[in-house]
């Protein structure tokens, strides 16, 4: 039995120690707004924040979490759609299957806390999600819409 | 006119059709397996965040539920994949209906429902571009003949005629009274009368929800994960599955040793699924891919064990000269003749790749079987097509049989024809009776078991005149037919039209050019490789093989290839509109940025008419840079402009990984590549800017989804030749070397 700290609450975990985080998020506790689409971590889809940092679920064993790690999914985010990122998506019609999105979201959230307004080159570098519908220009402009509404919420 | 008025059994069906029309939730579905699961079912609702809520409301029609509050929900027959029609759909009922677009929601009706009303949805089908261009005129009806009934419900309620009735926003008045009431307060009353025998729809010049930017209706949910998608799917006492078939095509199971997998964490059972399969169904997922990477399974690899990439070439060369087998699919004057006489011929062989769809989702349906009835959810791109492949793998008749649909996360034309997922998983759940599964593919699985992208080849030839005019062009394609493998029926005297998309004397998929003598054929030849229609489907290669070679021709001629092409145009004035206003746009004959390169490209596909301007650069390295695509679109009607345009730019990226990455190689009859390291697809820092120039002219409707995607390719690959200087006649580019010759 592990104990980890998920969207804030200490969960209690009993699965086999190589299962990798995806599949607890997803199978153990019913948090499939992370998605499962390459396994071998490279897409993106599976992507959470481990103590802030944008990590491939997929391929990190549960064995090598800890209950003081800070796990964060899609589902805490926000609850409401008020994140800036969530609401630059609105704004702009970004998703369109919309199965790659959450990775992407919590990919740019993971950068924004580092990089509150990141450059095309910063975008370039940071975000390799594959999207397959092919969203990029929108997940750009969304990004750029994110810091806006971020600076205004500041000022 | 009240329902009643007319007779019995009539309203007896209307009665039975109000029932079904009770709430189209994913809970509900599985409520109506047996009185028994009623509570369950509230739990499987609550755990699946159903979408829907449940509705006692009647219909008003088939396509429009109204409750008392004014929601309006709009049935949508066809799927929602990321292209955007589920808006675009409830955008034409909502414009007839004339009701408040910030109350309207969609669902889905389910396939069974389709079949017991007599397919009162029609087609369920969601590919080849059609789902706006295919039910535009009955889903306006839909609507139109639901306002009629709306307006008047509240005219025989005042005892006014219903011609003193106004209807806006879902408001209705009573224009000399002043009286107003809403459609909720009269879709009950609306719901017990017989449709008008006629409705008029109105002038497109006066739509005020067909043709806007409306926002999708499908957004909120994919922003925080409470989307559902088919692999997200949980049901009551659900079991998982992981599936591996034999890895060489036409090959089969041979034994499988499951002693050593049984006793591992989760397992419940191991089972043959068909003749070549083997799964592992476990409580959770990983516990049975987990097994099933253990598991011992020999093959019998069967016939195709010796076939390669390498064998295919040679099939494929021996059709480029051929006299077996061709067939003709378009043909004037006499080529062969022109092409003797000509002062000048330029000839060129053109090359295209095997390609996965590779969905973001892989394959997956989830299947509840009893022996007298069976229930699949699942991702399709065609619910009725699916509700047919669980029947047949269920063995129960279609009545006893229903698909409830999810939206799909990347369809691409790998869901539409081929429900292999959907059969595998009701041949598991069967082997389970009572005990829903889910069935997921593994990425692995995903790309050694698809529907591939067809392979051809492609020798064009061009004879020139004698005044330096294009007299004669030969086109022979050889290689792989879709409808050969998959539905031999929609072949036409044992020719392939679908091969010819692009080429076409007229029609959907017509050539853009009148070249005085033209020949183009086909030699097929069938590697034991499965096809599939693949996003834009024959286009994506013919494309390129005609707008590369034009552009070969253009420059042999010594002349612009913009030029070039307008000259032979004066027939395609639409084609030539959109050409002409990538051009413009783009800068055509002016200078670019110093480095910076120009291609074109136009064709006309699913009826709509399209063309792109590539800008590119290539360093001393022979490094590609795609810095600007100027593209062009008219579809006739444009039902969404800024949805047009996200599917413009989302087909840049298809046809683009499809032209830096996208090939599937043939070893030991099967697909070398196992996943994203090896199948890459393109990312973010490779994205040009796309400017994208929505041009509808009205009077016919083209589709949206698929045609850019078709001249993504030849027009990079001209701007790389512009360039470089070399033509590159082959793809995908990751191995060539693009150095300036």
């Amino acid at each position: 039995m592990a104990k980890l700290k998920i969207n804030g609450k200490l969960v209690d975990i009993d699965v086999d120690d190589s299962t990798p985080l995806l599949w607890v998020l997803r199978e153990q506790l019913g948090l499939t707004g992370t998605k499962y689409s390459c396994g071998i971590g490279i897409c993106g889809s599976c992507t959470v924040h481990i103590n802030g940092e944008a990590v491939h679920s997929c391929v990190v064993p549960v064995s090598s979490l800890t209950a003081a790690q800070e796990i964060v999914t899609i589902e805490g985010l926000s609850t409401d759609n008020s994140h800036p990122l969530q609401q630059a998506w609105k704004e702009l019609d970004v998703p369109q299957c919309g199965y790659c999105q959450p990775g992407i979201i919590m990919t740019v959230a993971a950068l924004m806390k580092t990089n509150p307004d990141p450059s095309d080159a910063d975008i370039d570098a940071n975000v390799t999600n594959i999207c397959r519908c092919g969203t990029f220009n929108r997940i750009r402009r969304g990004i750029h819409l994110a810091a806006e509404i971020n600076k205004r919420g500041r000022s | 006119m009240k329902k009643e008025h007319i007779n019995v059994s009539r309203r007896e069906f209307l009665i039975s059709s109000t029932t079904i029309g009770v709430g189209f939730s994913l809970g509900f579905y599985l409520s109506a397996c047996s009185d028994g699961d009623k509570t369950e079912s509230l739990t499987a609702k609550e755990n699946l965040s159903a979408e829907k809520s449940l509705s006692d409301t009647p219909e008003v029609n088939a396509w429009v539920v109204i409750e008392p509050d004014d929601t309006v929900i709009i049935r949508i027959a066809r799927s929602e994949m990321g292209q955007g029609s589920l808006t675009g759909l409830a955008q034409m009922v909502a414009e007839e209906l004339e009701c408040d677009w910030s109350k309207v929601t969609t669902e889905y009706p389910t396939p069974g429902q389709n079949i017991a009303r007599d397919k009162v949805w029609r087609s369920f089908s969601t590919g080849g571009s059609q789902g706006i261009r295919g039910s535009h005129l009955y889903v306006r009806k839909g609507g139109a003949v639901a306002r009629h009934m709306l307006i008047e419900a509240a005219a025989e309620k005042w005892e006014v005629p219903m011609a003193e009735c106004k209807v806006a926003n879902s408001v209705i008045t009573h224009l000399p009274s002043g009286r107003t009431t809403t459609y909720g307060n009269v879709a009950k009353a609306a719901a017990e009368l017989f449709p008008p025998e006629q409705v008029e729809l109105k002038d497109p010049k006066d739509w005020k929800i067909i043709g806007k930017p409306i926002k999708r209706l499908d957004t909120d949910d994919k922003l925080n994960g409470k989307q559902i998608f088919g692999a997200d799917l949980t049901l009551p006492g659900m079991l998982n599955a992981a599936i591996k078939a034999c890895p060489v095509f036409g090959g089969k199971l041979k034994t499988f040793d499951d002693s050593k997998v049984r006793k591992m964490p989760g397992v419940r059972n191991v089972v043959t699924v068909d003749d070549n399969a083997v799964a592992v169904v476990a409580d959770t997922w990983w516990q049975a891919k987990t097994a099933l990477d253990a598991l011992p399974i020999t093959w019998d690899k069967g016939p195709n064990v010796g076939v390669s990439s390498e064998s295919i070439e040679k099939m494929l060369d021996e059709g480029l000269t051929s006299k077996d087998k061709v067939s003709v699919g378009n043909q004037n004057g006499d080529v062969k003749k022109a092409l003797q006489g000509a002062v000048k011929t330029v000839e060129a062989t053109y090359r295209y790749p095997y390609q996965n769809h590779a969905t973001m989702e892989p394959m997956n349906a989830t299947a509840r079987w009893t022996k007298d009835r069976c229930e699949v959810w699942c991702p399709t791109q065609n619910g009725m097509a699916s509700l047919e492949a669980a029947a047949e793998a269920a063995g129960l008749p279609i009545s006893k049989c229903d698909v409830y649909k999810i939206h799909l996360g990347g369809g691409f034309g790998r869901r539409g024809a081929f429900h292999d997922f959907v059969k595998q998983a009701v041949a598991i759940a069967k082997q389970m009776p009572d005990t829903p599964v889910k069935l997921l593919w593994s990425r692995e699985e995903d790309m050694a078991h698809g529907h591939y992208h067809p392979i051809t080849k492609c020798k064009l030839v061009g004879g020139f005149d004698k005044k330096g005019n294009l007299n004669a062009l030969h086109v022979r394609i050889s290689g792989q037919s879709i409808l050969a493998t998959v539905n031999p029926k929609w072949m036409q005297n044992g020719v392939d039209m679908l091969t010819f998309q692009g080429f076409h004397a007229e029609g959907d998929h017509a050539i853009s050019y009148s070249v005085p003598n033209l020949l183009v054929e086909h030699a097929m030849r069938n590697p034991p490789v499965p096809p599939g229609f693949w996003r834009a489907v024959n286009i994506n290669q013919n494309a390129i093989y005609m707008e590369c070679f034009l552009d070969e021709l253009a420059h042999a001629a010594g002349k612009d290839p913009l030029e070039f092409r307008r000259k032979l145009m004066a027939n395609h004035p639409r084609n030539l509109a959109v050409l002409n206003a990538v051009a413009e746009k783009a800068g055509w004959g002016k200078p670019a940025t110093k480095g910076v390169h120009r291609g074109l490209a136009v064709v006309k596909t699913f009826a709509s008419y399209v063309a792109a301007c590539a800008e590119v650069s290539v360093d001393h390295s022979g490094k590609l840079t795609i810095h600007r695509i100027v593209a062009a679109t008219d579809t006739g009607y444009a039902v969404n402009p800024q949805q047009i345009e996200a599917q413009v730019e989302g087909s840049f990226v298809f046809g683009l990984s499809a032209l830096l990455y996208g090939e599937c190689s043939i070893k030991g009859g099967g697909v070398e590549q196992s996943n994203f390291h090896n199948y890459p697809s393109m990312l973010i820092n490779e994205m040009p800017k796309v400017e994208t120039i929505v041009m509808p002219s009205g009077g016919f409707w083209g589709g949206v989804g698929e045609p850019t995607i078709a001249v993504a390719a030849p027009a990079v690959l001209n701007a790389i030749f512009s360039a470089t200087g070399k033509r590159i006649r082959q793809i995908p580019l990751k191995d060539v070397d693009l150095r300036p010759a």
